[in-house]
């Protein structure tokens, strides 16, 4: 289990007050200049070394991303560092906890990072409906440029760096992001087709990096206790550093937790979340990174690591680990048909085979939800999955097919007797 | 699902001038001086939100809503045509196009608030008001609306009122809510259960040093 001295996060549940005065005595602002100072290249090297890999969901290692950043100097064109902070992921509420209690490691890490890529401005993208969220941060923000941390030499490091807060509007596609770009630029927040990938041709056209609210403000942490600090926890060179996971559903005490990367599924539910409800014997499956990954039956649940790779190998992913937990009592297929309809209303429309194929999905799967269907439609449902999966711009297609996959793999026999149990109720042959 | 944008119905006022030129000022700085478009979101929630406290001023049975005059004002200001405005409003759930109660009360019920008995929720805010999902009460105090994931998950079943998150909520709390709100009363926002954050609820488990100087445990 992570010990609490190499926790990143340690003001969490907001024990103490997110703003400056207590922020600093937590050690943020302490020695950023002196980061700065050590150049760009240290900055990138020491994220590689550190292996973190991108926590909004696609686990991209952060280093490598940065680095795909032209040479400001023959870019001619200013680099923006944009921050994802539209949580939207059913199963997921780990950015709220950063931005209402811990913002100023968020804004220190912007600082940072935007140094690192040759940006003197970053945009908080923040999804619409977290109005406390974005006060709290405002007033950090405030308080960063009252101190001199943000604005013309920002933290007296010599980096002139400006941050903005721009609030969505309620449409969980700009967590994708190419959308979010659109979003900022005032548009409907549609996906764009890449290449250009953003570092090329990003918000105004101009070089952008996307990062995640928690991968940016774990940079300064990073930094500061050095890269191989990061990687010496987690459970291999390629899963590195600590996660925060929220823990929903069928527990006994929902709740977020900052953990090992790698801690094994059984341990952080029953150490954090007092274990399911019922004891572990009650657990039906789980969905271990936020909707859009296949659930997990409990027999793999037993054992399985929560990494990138681990949960990859077992058909799943560790997205954003949000862990959804749901125990004997759930409906299944209801709990999936439930994510269906999701996805169909958060389709953006731009793909056909996304803004009709989710509308089948959801409109199958409430028949599936009753039984009101035939054994094979439920593989027609599967291949109509893989018609979505792969044919649009943006992974919103992919993210609506995989929770329908994992469900077919995992409980066909579940689907199956409820099919045979409305027929025989309704006599039909 | 949010009312349908009814760009000549009755209720649309002719005019909409927005009360404060400094906010809009505000807005425009926050990007560059030719990407105004940017600008149109923000703006939007604005008048959104002017519109709600004139009403509430008025003593008017409605909250926040966009008027189309103030989608045509936005897109003087940021300079593009109307139809720019109108198809970033009618693209995002959050904007209101048309009157909806003073307090808009959204309830969550994707899996994971669905799974903690949001249709327990949902049922009894219903019974309560007498209202269904979708509807307003006559006086216009309250509209009910069926929303996706609003990312509170370990606090559901939750719901958002206005601008605040009411979580861990039961048949019973969610009636007190209302019950405070219709009174005229701030209920506490945040966990009804007096839960810290997104803490569990027996105690952290971890941090627990930093709890016991805190006083939390």
């Amino acid at each position: 289990m992570l010990q609490d001295k190499d926790r990143i996060f340690t003001n969490l549940y907001g024990f103490e007050s997110f703003s400056l005065p207590e922020a600093k005595k937590r050690g943020d602002w302490v020695k950023t200049s002196a980061l700065v100072k050590k150049g760009k290249d240290w900055v990138i090297d020491e994220m590689k070394k550190s292996g973190l890999r991108g926590r909004g969901g696609a686990g991209f290692p952060t280093g490598l991303k940065w680095s795909f950043m032209p040479d400001p100097e023959k870019s001619g064109r200013p680099h923006y560092l944009v921050i994802n902070a539209d949580e939207s992921e059913p199963g997921t509420c780990k950015d709220r906890d950063i931005m209402r209690h811990d913002p100023h490691k968020l804004l220190e890490g912007a600082l940072l990072a935007g140094f690192a890529m040759g940006a003197h401005a970053a945009y908080i993208y923040i999804r619409g409906e977290f109005f406390n969220e974005s006060s709290s941060l405002n007033k950090a923000i405030k308080e960063a440029y009252d101190a001199g941390l943000l604005g013309k030499n920002a933290a007296k490091s010599g980096w002139d760096f400006d941050v903005y807060l721009h609030r969505g509007a309620g449409a969980y596609i700009c967590g994708e992001e190419t959308a979010l770009l659109e979003s900022l630029e005032g548009k409907k927040g549609q996906p764009r087709n890449k290449p250009p990938f953003p570092a090329m041709a990003g918000l105004y056209a101009c070089p952008t990096t996307v990062n995640n609210v928690e991968t940016i403000a774990s940079v300064p942490t990073i930094l500061k206790r050095g890269g191989e600090w990061f990687s010496s926890l987690g459970s291999d060179e390629k899963n590195t550093g600590t996660k925060l996971f929220c823990i929903s559903g069928h527990v006994n005490q929902p709740c977020n937790v900052e953990e090992e990367m790698g801690i094994p599924l059984k341990d952080l539910i029953e150490k954090h979340a007092g274990g399911v409800r019922g004891g572990w014997d009650n657990l039906l499956a789980i969905i271990p990174g936020g909707s859009s990954t296949p659930l997990l039956p409990k027999d793999v649940c037993s054992t399985i690591k929560m990494d990138f790779d681990s949960l990859r190998e077992a058909g799943s992913g560790l997205g954003t680990a949000g862990v959804i937990v749901m125990d004997k009592s759930t409906d299944i297929v209801y709990a999936i048909a439930r994510l269906s309809y999701f996805y169909m209303h958060e389709s953006c429309g731009q793909c056909t085979p996304c803004r009709e194929g989710t509308g089948w999905l959801w409109r199958t799967m409430q028949r599936m939800v009753t039984g009101n269907a035939t054994i094979d439609e439920i593989d027609m449902l599967y291949d109509l999955t893989k018609e979505i999966e792969g044919q649009t711009i943006c992974a919103h297609g992919d993210a609506s097919a995989w929770p329908i996959q994992g469900l077919i793999r995992h409980f066909r026999p579940e689907m199956e007797a409820k099919i045979l149990a409305y027929r025989k109720q309704a006599k039909v042959a | 699902m949010k009312p349908k944008f009814e760009p000549n119905a009755k209720y649309q006022p002719k005019e909409f001038s927005f009360k404060s030129k400094k906010k809009i000022k505000d807005i425009l700085a926050n990007y560059p001086s030719n990407q105004a478009r940017s600008a149109i979101m923000p703006l939007l929630d604005l008048a959104q939100r002017e519109v709600a406290a004139v009403g509430a001023k008025e003593k008017k049975p409605y909250g926040g809503w966009i008027p189309r005059a103030a989608m045509d004002e936005i897109a003087n200001i940021v300079g593009q045509p109307p139809i720019k405005v109108y198809e970033v409003a009618t693209f995002y759930s959050m904007y209101n196009l048309a009157p909806v109660g003073k307090y808009l009360v959204q309830f969550c019920t994707t899996t994971p608030c669905w799974l903690c008995g949001s249709t327990k929720i949902l049922e009894a805010a219903e019974a309560h008001l007498n209202i269904k999902m979708g509807e307003s009460t006559k006086d216009g105090l309250f509209t009910l609306m069926e929303v996706e994931c609003l990312g509170a998950c370990v606090n559901g079943p939750m719901v958002q009122i206005n601008d605040d998150y009411y979580e861990d909520l039961t048949p019973e709390n969610i009636v007190s809510v209302l019950e405070s709100l219709a009174a005229g009363k701030k209920p506490t926002v945040g966990s009804q259960t007096k839960r810290k954050g997104s803490m569990a609820i027996t105690g952290p488990t971890s941090l627990e040093a930093e709890a016991k100087k805190a006083g939390v445990v």
